[in-house]
């Protein structure tokens, strides 16, 4: 019963489908040709001996340490003896030797990593101390004493590479191991009452044992090169028997003369080891990864929809931000996707202007793409970019001073947007230094002032920090700090709130619109969170599957939104009047995927005022005498419908 | 060892030491490398005594008198209680004395003192030529292939990277002796004389340890390079060197450093194969006449000196590791 359930669970546990993936290795290039290699070294090692022993083994004492010729490929040796048949017959010796040593490995690397599993926690965390002191010494150290024990010679040999490779297999053990033993089905068959050496054998070690095979033939490679080299140095195989790791040593002492004796040796080895070596890999990638998507070179086609012009041409003396017909695009594997289309807008000096939509409207993207910051093989197009009056297209690094002195961003994440490596003052006193030409001094100076207005205590302190040693808002507001440094007429500020708490969340809000107050400066705030942006922008813009669809004073959010996409964000933004016992209200359906977006109205599969048109035909961003923006056929239809209907979210 | 803290009802200076989390670095790595230190030296002394039949008697041969055997055990103490012996060796080992040497008669210290100078020039060289190898490879690398750009340089990268760094030193040594040796006579080939000496043992012990250091980084490089902060730095409108250089290498290289510990380690059993190929007069080439000719002590004490420096060498990675990137320092298992 606990048997018939233990085997129920493992058989989910993801064993299935093994051959196949080992099949796939040999449908790799390399994955084939390590595979053929490896076939030839063990046939070679199997049939050489019987081939060529008596070539390998007879002297000719006419011939001795001749050069390659005729007869002898690679010349002989100083008895005569043919090169290339020694090297071939070698093999067997070589490869078994290896493999044996290989054995040796793993047998002793398994008992000592599953000491643990069968002999309770407190022996595996013995052993695993034991095996941390040895791993820190390289496998030949630990060979080499292992070989003074053992002593000189083939036995001893074995013994101490199959010993030195022992500690890192079981720490290999140990690691797999340990992963396995907390899942379901082991912790079953624990509970099932079967014994600790059976749950080793019938659970633990088969589900780890592709990895231990693909570690132990890598193991191979290793010890095959490791025997190499102590026969080399005259501790491992003895005359009269041979192995490639002799023959070179040999080979050596004459290369002078006759330097295919050792290099025919040498290559050998290298041959072999690599057989192993990329047969192992093969098979690990294999396994590790099951699929890989091409990545395909596309070029992105210009725009074929004319340019948005009813933005471009607004006549404003204090414009800090122009944006026409901004698109970002992708190459992807069915050809280009273009995850902005045809954004535009313009900032006037101190305005704060929202940007609201759910993720993957292209919210984040339009701003990396404002701020030059979307590197290849992304491509941004605009029909007029421009900051301050500089046109910004073609490249960021020719505007580089004129952007770090005047344009700051603001990332999401706090914690992972500062460099770890580097103290907090130095990365905002950085700013000032290549872009103000202030001296060190002076920029920390200025970097420490610029905490203290980011009302960060005991700025001169902090500055000294690293960012693990701030929390989530101060980091935040050093982020903050960090755009101060230079004059900046205009800060991005992308979901700068969405990482923090909500009582810090507050706080950088207001830092953000007193700077923006006191600074004259333009705020671009991005956020999901519509009631943040309610709260602290001016104008409000809300994008939908690339494209502004609609453009309003944050004011008439809640009285005057027209968007059925617009409403339909307010009316499931809980408020104090929300039922508390009522699921919270989502808009019905998923935002289209930038891969296949529909021919009309992107809005049309969700919207309850959808027509026929909608379906086919996109509407254009319309501009009202107020200087309001809509793109919807049916932007003053009533809805009444929305809250009512918007569908729960049950998870 | 926490209880110092915990002991204390109101927070002490003992405790504000210990909350300091370089203190409890240093306390933490000090007591890993003093264990260390005693399994490597406990091993070495039972090295002799796990050697099958009479150590002295298989060092002097089977035709040596009886009586000279009785006499070297008598003077090495074999025939003391095991545990008096390991006091002893411990005692040696506390004052620098590690023993004769059974072949030379000559104090095993002297024996390491004139051999350790050449081996440590050998692998520091090496070691430098190897992070010069890396360093500059391994971040170029990264920075042409970032985020699938270059990808038939990628390739060829790998390629050769891979099938070099997986050729053994000694075949190394002997390609090496072959084409500069042989072949162009451009630099000698055996013992260490002027610092043209030094080029191909050098070269071959640091070139398979480079490259592979070269495509660990490379590999970290990419990563980094999607980090969050460097975003930051290009909103910044840094110069891309000061993007590559200071804000990505850093980052990049802590997980290379402490391979490179590993390396390095490697580096010095790497060069007992170098040294026999060169006949460089160094602890790899003493060693294995050593092992042949069975002058135990003398193994013993390089076994020790090498065990010590690759400890030595891991203390330095974690060292290093925690001034460049102070969060490993808080790490506790």
């Amino acid at each position: 019963m606990a048997a018939n359930l233990v085997t129920e669970l493992e058989s989910t546990s993801g064993r299935r489908g093994n051959r196949s993936r080992w099949v796939t290795v040999v449908r790799t290039p390399v994955g084939a040709a390590a595979v053929i290699a490896l076939g030839a070294l063990l046939v070679l090692a199997v049939v050489a001996p019987i081939l060529w022993s008596g070539q390998a083994t007879r002297a000719d004492t006419a011939q001795m340490l001749h050069g390659p010729s005729g007869d002898h490929w690679a010349g002989t040796d100083n008895l005569g003896r043919d090169i290339l048949a020694r090297v071939l017959v070698a093999t067997r010796l070589s490869v078994e030797l290896a493999l044996l040593a290989t054995l040796i490995m793993v047998v002793s690397g398994l008992l000592l990593g599953t000491l643990g599993v069968l002999f309770g926690r407190r022996v595996g965390r013995v052993t695993a101390a034991v095996i941390n002191v040895a791993v820190a010494f390289p496998g030949l150290l630990l060979a080499l004493f292992f070989a003074v024990i053992f002593g000189i010679g083939t036995k001893g040999a074995v013994l101490a590479i199959g010993l030195a490779g022992a500690p890192s297999f079981a720490r290999l053990v140990q690691t797999l191991v340990s992963g396995v033993e907390q899942r379901d089905f082991v912790l079953a068959a624990r509970v099932a009452g079967v014994n600790r050496f059976r749950i080793l054998l019938r659970h633990v070690l088969p589900n780890v044992g592709e990895a231990l095979i693909v570690n132990a033939t890598i193991g191979a490679g290793s010890a095959l090169l490791s025997f190499a080299g102590l026969s080399f140095l005259g501790l491992g195989v003895q005359p009269p028997d041979y192995d490639w790791g002799q023959l070179l040593g040999n080979g050596l002492t004459g290369i002078f003369e006759h330097p295919v004796a050792a290099l025919a040796p040498g290559i050998a080895v290298v041959l072999a080891g690599l057989a192993f070596n990329f047969f192992g890999e093969a098979v690990a990638k294999a396994i590790g990864v099951t699929t890989t998507i091409g990545r395909i070179r596309v070029r992105v086609p210009k725009p074929a929809v004319a340019p948005d012009r009813s933005e471009a041409d607004r006549p404003d003396g204090d414009t800090v931000l122009q944006v026409t017909d901004l698109r970002v695009s992708f190459p992807a594997a069915g050809g280009v996707v273009t995850p902005v289309r045809g954004v535009s807008f313009g900032m006037a000096r101190g305005e704060t202007v929202g940007v609201v939509g759910e993720s993957g409207s292209g919210k984040s993207l339009t701003a990396l793409a404002i701020a030059q910051l979307i590197e290849r093989p992304a491509a941004v197009e605009a029909g007029r970019l421009e900051f301050l009056g500089t046109d910004l297209r073609g490249g960021g690094t020719a505007h580089r001073d004129l952007l770090g002195v005047h344009f700051s961003m603001v990332f999401q994440d706090p914690m992972t947007s500062m460099n770890p490596t580097h103290r907090v003052g130095g990365q905002l006193a950085e700013v000032a230094r290549r872009h103000g030409g202030l001296s060190r001094k002076d920029a920390n100076d200025r970097a420490v002032d610029r905490l203290d207005a980011v009302q960060i205590p005991d700025p001169r302190r902090r500055a000294h920090q690293y960012p693990h040693e701030f929390s989530g808002g101060m980091r935040q507001r050093a982020m903050i700090g960090m755009g101060l440094m230079g004059d900046p007429a205009l800060i991005v500020a992308d979901e700068p709130t969405t990482a923090l708490d909500v009582t810090v969340q507050s706080r950088v809000l207001h830092l953000l619109e007193e700077i923006r107050r006191e600074q004259n400066v333009a705020l671009l705030l991005i956020s999901h969170d519509i009631s943040v942006v309610r709260q602290v922008c001016d104008r409000v813009l809300v994008m939908y599957a690339g494209q502004i669809v609609e453009d309003l004073p944050a004011a008439d959010l809640h009285s005057a939104a027209r968007h059925p996409y617009t409403r339909a964000l307010i009316a499931v933004v809980p408020d104090m009047h929300t039922a508390l016992n009522q699921p919270l209200a989502v808009i019905p359906g998923r935002a289209p995927d930038p891969t296949s977006y529909p021919a009309g109205c992107a809005f049309a599969p969700r919207c309850p005022l959808a027509t026929a048109q909608c379906r086919t035909e996109a509407p254009p961003l319309e501009t009202d005498a107020a200087g309001r923006r809509v793109a919807c056929w049916n932007a003053e239809a009533p809805i009444e419908v929305i809250p009512e209907s918007a569908e729960v979210l049950c998870e | 060892m926490t209880t110092t803290s915990s002991a204390e009802p109101a927070p002490s200076l003992a405790a504000g030491v210990w909350d300091n989390h370089w203190v409890r670095f240093a306390v933490r790595r000090t007591g890993q490398l003093l264990i260390s230190l005693w399994a490597l030296v406990t091993a070495s002394f039972l090295m002799i005594h796990l050697v099958p039949g009479d150590p002295v008697r298989a060092s002097l041969g089977l035709t040596a008198p009886q009586s000279l055997v009785a006499a070297r055990r008598e003077a090495l103490g074999l025939n003391d209680p095991l545990l008096v012996q390991y006091w002893h060796y411990l005692q040696d080992l506390a004052t620098g004395d590690f023993g004769i040497s059974m072949s030379s008669q000559l104090p095993v210290s002297q024996v390491i003192s004139q051999r350790l100078p050449a081996t440590l020039a050998l692998a520091v060289s090496a070691f430098v030529l190897a992070l010069l190898i890396a360093i500059p490879l391994g971040a170029l690398m990264g920075v042409v292939t970032r985020g699938g750009r270059a990808q038939r340089t990628e390739l060829s990268f790998t390629t050769v990277s891979v099938v070099v760094g997986a050729i053994p030193d000694f075949v190394v040594c002997v390609i090496l002796v072959w084409i500069f040796g042989v072949n162009l006579h451009m630099f000698p080939v055996a013992g260490k004389s002027g610092l043209d000496s030094y080029v191909l043992p050098v070269v071959a012990l640091a070139v398979g340890p480079g490259l592979v250091l070269a495509r660990i980084l490379r590999v970290e490089m990419l990563a980094v390079l999607q980090a969050d902060y460097i975003r930051t730095a290009r909103a910044k409108r840094l110069p891309a060197v000061a993007i590559y250089l200071k804000h990505a290498l850093p980052n990049a290289l802590t997980a290379t450093l402490t391979l490179s510990g590993l390396l390095l380690s490697g580096l010095i059993a790497g060069t007992v194969l170098v040294e026999n190929v060169f006949a460089w007069p160094g602890l790899g080439s003493t060693i294995v006449s050593s092992i042949q000719g069975k002058d135990y002590p003398v193994v013993q004490a390089i076994v020790l000196v090498y065990g010590v420096f690759v400890l030595l060498i891991n203390l330095a990675v974690d060292v290093a590791l925690a001034l460049l990137d102070p969060r490993s320092t808080i790490r506790e298992n």
